[in-house]
């Protein structure tokens, strides 16, 4: 009863958070000088031209009465329709969404093996040659930001040695036999690995790109609270039991270490999303992101609210996932 | 021949010339208990660390032997050791509240030796669990196997604590200060407890404490610890009666006691601290340590 009234609670907050996000977006795309009909009339256009554009997007009337407008809109599912391209809003959004989720869940595993490997391999050997190797490649990735670490990896495995594909998102030669827009999972369902491996081989520098910082922030927290964990009186008792050094550190410590890299995780990933805005324009890489920058270029307010819109939505998500799942991980949160 | 048999074990900081431990030696007979006792500092716990090979990082054995049923594990490749330890001796912890991981339920972290380390079927080795349980008095066994650590009491855990410390009929147990971190009320129920699973199943038991109250009730012999140094290594009669180290005598007089609750703590003299201080830089001159 009680994990079922904190979960609405959550939502209730969620839905403020949501309505807070709109409000505020919806006011300064407007506030910020540029004007979509501007950008949309060829030069010359009259005086009466712009008046007649301005109504028939409503945007003749005052902004308070403009939010009223769109927000009964969104009530009923409708985001409005895109100036530039007409088409609904919820529509193009939707269709852009699973490609930056791909990229996005590609990221974080891909941080997460990296991170995990550094922060278990680091423990396990701590003190020697190697630990201190892992802190400095560490410190290193994490001085980086994505954007840059992208530009790096461009020129590195897209101009020096081209091995891996720097731009877009599947070959376009390619017949695609995909009915939704989460390629790389479709793909794998329907067994058409050698679509598979193109699909991926796009995808995995800009991944890597967002994961490395990711992957070193994991790598030093979950270090950190492994060998805290490590002196622990527990974890001794296991080692006078017989178990080895590996055995103790995947059994006893990483349980129980995990928790606050679970926590961290949930934030950064929540950042690794936001980095994607970058990272898709560098690679050409046809998702949210990407879209959301056009967007801004072409003032596309309706586009604009809508992008801004589904992040706060998969933010909000992302956060109340990571909470359930260290309830379900941490025994003494379970009953309480 | 003794279970255990250390000779003139040495212990040091790493990289350092800070002696903790200097030219110990004892036995521990089969189905003895040896009290090992000493005030903070004096490197009683680090004796039991050594012989469960769980020494910090940042100390190293810097000679003598740790000879445990015939084999030194000072020469043993760390594996081996590791296994030997496992099947021969066990450890009963100071603070139960800290000694079981808390994501892990109770079952499984009493069975986990005998499974993993031993071999042992899961159902004969949750049997020998439960009949443990029912052997240190708790009451509702298959609920505390189920439970959680933080689901329990801290006299509840160490009762858990002990019952984990026997499950494989281990030949020696390590108790280093089992009942400190215990409320009064308890301790005493913990070291019935103790003595009576010792003399049940025939366990030898080092004893680790700087209770000497407690080492009258529960053991058979005791070696006195100063810096490292054992000062004294007397059978308990011997040492009640007629303790031969003046650090002994003074630490006998500073126990207090409970016929006369409101006389005033006698310290250890200064005098007697300066001489042993004294002793051990001696000790440390003639064995060039």
């Amino acid at each position: 009863m009680l994990f079922l009234q904190s979960v609405t609670l959550r939502l209730c907050t969620t839905f403020i958070t949501l309505f807070g996000v709109a409000l505020i977006v919806f006011f300064v795309i407007r506030v910020v000088p540029g004007n979509p009909i501007a950008m949309m009339l060829p030069p010359g256009a009259t005086e009466a031209d712009v008046a007649r554009l301005t109504a028939l997007y409503g945007l003749d009337k005052s902004i308070p009465q403009q939010f009223l407008i769109w927000l009964s809109g969104v009530m009923q599912g409708d985001f409005g329709n895109s100036i530039t391209t007409k088409q609904p809003v919820l529509q193009l959004v939707l269709s852009r969404l699973p490609a930056t989720l791909e990229l996005s869940v590609m990221a974080l595993c891909i941080a997460i093996v990296i991170g995990g490997t550094m922060a278990l391999t680091g423990t396990r050997l701590r003190g020697s040659k190697t630990e201190a190797a892992i802190d400095i490649g560490n410190g290193m990735a994490l001085s980086v930001p994505d954007f840059l670490w992208g530009l790096i990896l461009i020129l590195t495995f897209g101009v020096l040695m081209p091995v891996f594909h720097i731009s877009g998102r599947v070959t376009p030669s390619l017949a695609l036999p995909f009915s939704t827009n989460f390629y790389l999972t479709e793909a794998a369902l329907r067994l058409r690995f050698d679509l598979w491996l193109d699909i991926a081989a796009h995808m995995f520098m800009p991944a890597l790109a967002l994961a490395i910082p990711l992957a070193a922030i994991i790598g030093q927290l979950l270090k950190q609270s492994l060998k805290e964990t490590m002196h622990l009186d527990y974890v001794t008792l296991a080692r006078t039991k017989g178990y080895s050094e590996t055995h103790v550190i995947l059994h006893e410590a990483l349980p129980n270490a995990i928790l606050p890299t679970l926590t961290l995780v949930g934030v950064q990933f929540t950042f690794l999303i936001g980095g994607t805005v970058i990272i898709e324009r560098l690679f050409s890489y046809e998702g949210l992101g990407n879209m959301a920058i056009d967007a801004v270029i072409n003032r596309d307010l309706p586009l604009i609210q809508g992008i801004v819109i589904l992040f706060a939505v998969i933010f909000t998500g992302v956060n109340l996932l990571v909470d359930l799942t260290y309830a379900a991980l941490n025994p003494r949160l379970r009953h309480a | 021949m003794s279970f255990l048999s250390i000779r003139n074990l040495s212990a040091r900081l790493k990289g350092r010339s800070d002696q903790i431990l200097r030219h110990v030696s004892l036995e521990v007979a089969a189905g003895e208990v040896r009290g090992l006792v000493g005030e903070s500092g004096a490197g009683k716990s680090m004796i039991g660390k050594a012989i469960l090979g769980t020494l910090p990082h940042s100390v190293e054995i810097s000679g003598g032997e740790i000879i445990l049923d015939g084999i030194d594990l000072l020469t043993l490749p760390s594996a081996k050791r590791r296994q030997l330890i496992g099947a021969k001796c066990a450890l009963i912890p100071q603070d139960p509240l800290t000694a079981l991981n808390p994501s892990r339920r109770i079952g499984p972290q009493i069975t986990n030796r005998l499974v993993d380390i031993l071999g042992w079927s899961r159902s004969d080795a949750e049997a020998r669990a439960r009949a443990l349980l029912a052997e240190v008095q708790i009451q509702d066994t298959e609920r505390v196997m189920r439970s959680y650590p933080h689901e329990l009491s801290g006299g509840m855990r160490q009762r858990i604590l002990i019952a984990s410390a026997f499950a494989a009929e281990p030949k020696l147990i390590i108790a280093d200060e089992p009942t400190t971190a215990l409320d009064v009320t308890v301790q005493k129920q913990i070291l019935k407890l103790i003595a009576a699973l010792q003399a049940r199943h025939g366990t030898a038991l080092l004893f680790v404490t700087h209770d000497l109250g407690v080492v009258s009730k529960v053991c058979q012999s005791l070696s006195v610890l100063y810096a490292g140094l054992v000062l004294e290594d007397s059978t308990i009669p011997d040492f009640f009666h007629a303790p031969k180290h003046p650090y002994s005598r003074a630490l006998l007089a500073a126990t207090p006691k409970y016929t006369d609750p409101d006389g005033s703590l006698t310290p250890v003299p200064d005098a007697i601290i300066e001489t042993t201080r004294a002793e051990v830089a001696a000790f440390d001159r003639s064995a060039h340590v």
